[in-house]
């Protein structure tokens, strides 16, 4: 039934009646409040609302009501209600008795500056407590070492196949393709000078040196890294984090040593299998497109790299480990209650992660040239 | 409140019959009947285990039984579809065990979402609706603005309650309303859930351990049982009755101080 307003016009003794009927729920509210604000309201004298013709009156519009009595009061009338059934009369009760505040005031938006002064204050808090995290993983490390039975294994081995074994398939098809593409791009450069054969050395190099441990860092950020921060995220909301305090076992010792330790064993590991693959794809490559056979591309290999270009790309792969196990369980010890922040502190953590590794390398090729490796 | 007069089917607000469900080899209900009539509040009972808020899961369309009946507000649920069964959610409210607030929203817009998705008020409207639902559970009004992990557990409880009724629905669900809350909040929810089942003609079926509760509000309470309804009566019955499944659950320590409560109270 439509909610209706009639006003009855002042019947002399300066008493004007309202009636309301129909039904006053919250989807009529809309409408009904439209329909207020239109009524011409008398400036004084008495007001009566009769609401004995209401078919419904829900707790929204029981509010629609009372504030409109409300307002009209507050303006030096006299208000009252009557002929309501005793179920809205409750209602009526029971939206009289509570306290409705005023909407809160819309927060204004700081000026530029002081947006700056927040980022730049949030940047400078965030890298000490980046360092202070990174202490104290160093602390809890030592103190595993010295004890080493406290080191938990099973963990350590269950993070090892997760993030190492299980990320095989992907890593080794990644940079086999990369492999595929350096050849292919310098098969074409090589062929105009007719120096096919130096296709092995572009490939070794710039895998072994370069492109696999950069590769495997990077798909272990997306892929481990995001998962422990969404991990320690979510254990902080469901406050498993403040549990394990409570018993007694570290959160660091626990979570973080673990996942550095394996990272640190697996990243290696991954970058020696990515140079096989990668230089793998590279020979399909110059077989095909150069006519390189398979003899002469491994001969030629062991021309090509050093054993210096082998360790200095291997060594890399533990400094990247530690970068990203590190920044993706700081970044889930960040999250904050929400479900939205985990989200949020997932992908900083991949692109902190990511970021730092890049300029690692990078500080990693300038050490290298300054030491002629 | 009528409720020794006997129900006839066409005021049964939720109606199962013959509900079986079975997880894998575990059968969790075994042919159940049930039935909850119009202004009442009805409270299922039962131990760990014995498959409550499945029941309540499958009334309210989270979870599909293997075969069996439920009607709810004269509408048959099983197997409804999404788009079948939206006008029909519009018009009943669940409240969480955990208070499922969305975390990323503050308490006032988690009220006013629900207003906003549903009907056709303007934003200043739909705050002033949700800041009165917000008072209505008891929340102190500087609540409104903030986030469900600012909160205590009871205040998130009371912020899950003013969003189960935010569109004023005929039909109350819930999960455990009382566990963890302070006993002084608890009793201020039964006030308030029996003064809005007087005001709106509301329906509450909850799923409860507090035999508190149970003394204080429930008009009928199901006890749950080798999955069936045991029995299903007032307090007062359950307590003199015989079966051993009822009497076990109401006969404990516990049970016994609530009876000796609820006797002291009149």
């Amino acid at each position: 039934m439509q909610p209706t307003i009639v006003v009855a016009p002042a019947s002399g003794a300066e008493v004007t009646e309202v009636h309301c009927a129909g039904a006053w729920n919250v989807h009529a509210l809309a409408e009904l409040e439209r329909r207020l604000e239109a009524v011409d309201w008398p400036t004084q004298g008495e007001i009566v609302v009769d609401g004995s013709a209401l078919s419904t009156l829900d707790t929204s519009g029981a509010w629609l009501l009372q504030r409109t009595l409300r307002d009209l009061g507050a303006g030096g009338r006299r208000v009252s209600v009557r002929g309501l059934r005793p179920e809205h009369a409750a209602v009526m009760k029971l939206i009289a008795a509570c306290e409705i505040s005023a909407p809160a005031p819309v927060a204004t938006t700081p000026d530029t500056l002081t947006r700056l002064g927040r980022h730049a204050w949030g940047g400078i808090i965030g890298s000490i407590g980046y360092f202070s995290f990174v202490g104290e993983s160093f602390i809890a490390l030592l103190r595993s070492l010295r004890h080493p039975s406290r080191l938990r294994w099973r963990p350590i081995l269950h993070n090892v196949q997760s993030a190492g074994v299980e990320a095989l398939p992907i890593t080794g098809l990644l940079s086999f393709l990369m492999g595929i593409v350096i050849a292919y791009q310098g098969a074409d450069q090589l062929q105009r000078f007719g120096a096919n054969i130096f296709v092995v050395d572009l490939v070794a190099l710039a895998m072994l040196r370069e492109l696999s441990p950069l590769l495997t860092a990077i798909i272990i950020a997306g892929r481990s890294g995001s998962a422990y921060t969404a991990q320690i995220g979510t254990m902080k909301v469901t406050e498993e984090i403040d549990a394990l305090r409570t018993i007694g076992i570290g959160p660091q010792e626990l979570l973080v040593l673990p996942k550095v330790v394996a990272l640190i064993i697996v990243m290696p590991l991954l970058t020696v299998y990515t140079d096989v693959t990668g230089v793998l794809g590279g020979m399909v490559m110059a077989r095909f497109k150069l006519d390189i056979g398979f003899d002469v591309f491994i001969d030629r290999l062991d021309e090509a790299i050093s054993l210096s270009s082998y360790w200095t790309g291997l060594m890399k792969a533990p400094v990247f480990a530690m970068i990203i196990a590190l920044v993706g369980c700081y970044r889930g010890f960040h999250v904050t209650g929400s479900a939205q922040s985990v989200g949020r502190q997932t992908t900083i953590s991949v692109v902190q992660a990511i970021f730092l590794v890049i300029l690692t390398d990078a500080i990693f090729s300038v050490a290298f040239l300054w030491l002629d490796l | 409140m009528n409720v020794t007069a006997t129900p006839s089917a066409a005021d049964a607000v939720i109606e199962v019959r013959g509900l079986v469900t079975r997880f894998g080899d575990a059968v969790v209900h075994d042919n159940l009947d049930m039935s909850v009539h119009k202004g009442e509040v009805f409270a299922l009972v039962g131990s760990s285990g014995s498959g409550k808020s499945t029941l309540l899961r499958e009334i309210i369309l989270l979870q599909r039984p293997v075969s069996g009946s439920i009607r709810v507000l004269g509408q048959e649920v099983v197997g409804l579809s999404d788009d079948e069964a939206l006008p029909l959610r519009r018009r009943w409210g669940v409240m969480f065990e955990r208070g499922a607030l969305f975390s990323s929203l503050t308490v006032a817009e988690n009220v006013g979402m629900v207003l906003e998705e549903h009907t056709d008020l303007g934003p200043r409207l739909i705050d002033e609706v949700a800041a009165v639902k917000i008072a209505l559970t008891g929340l102190p009004a500087d609540a409104g603005p903030k986030y469900p992990s600012e909160l205590s557990g009871g205040m998130r409880k009371r912020a899950s309650l003013a969003r189960a009724l935010a569109l004023d629905p005929e039909l109350l669900f819930l999960d455990e309303p009382t566990a963890g809350l302070d006993p002084l909040s608890a009793s201020g929810i039964d006030d308030l859930v029996r003064s809005l089942r007087e005001g709106l003609g509301l329906t509450i079926m909850m799923v409860t351990h507090d035999l508190d509760l149970l003394w204080q509000a429930a008009d009928r309470v199901a006890v749950l049982g080798r999955g069936r309804i045991a029995q299903a009566d007032t307090m007062t019955e359950l307590s003199r009755s015989e079966d051993p499944l009822v009497s076990q659950y109401f006969h404990g320590p516990r049970g016994r101080a609530a009876l000796e409560q609820a006797w002291k109270r009149k």
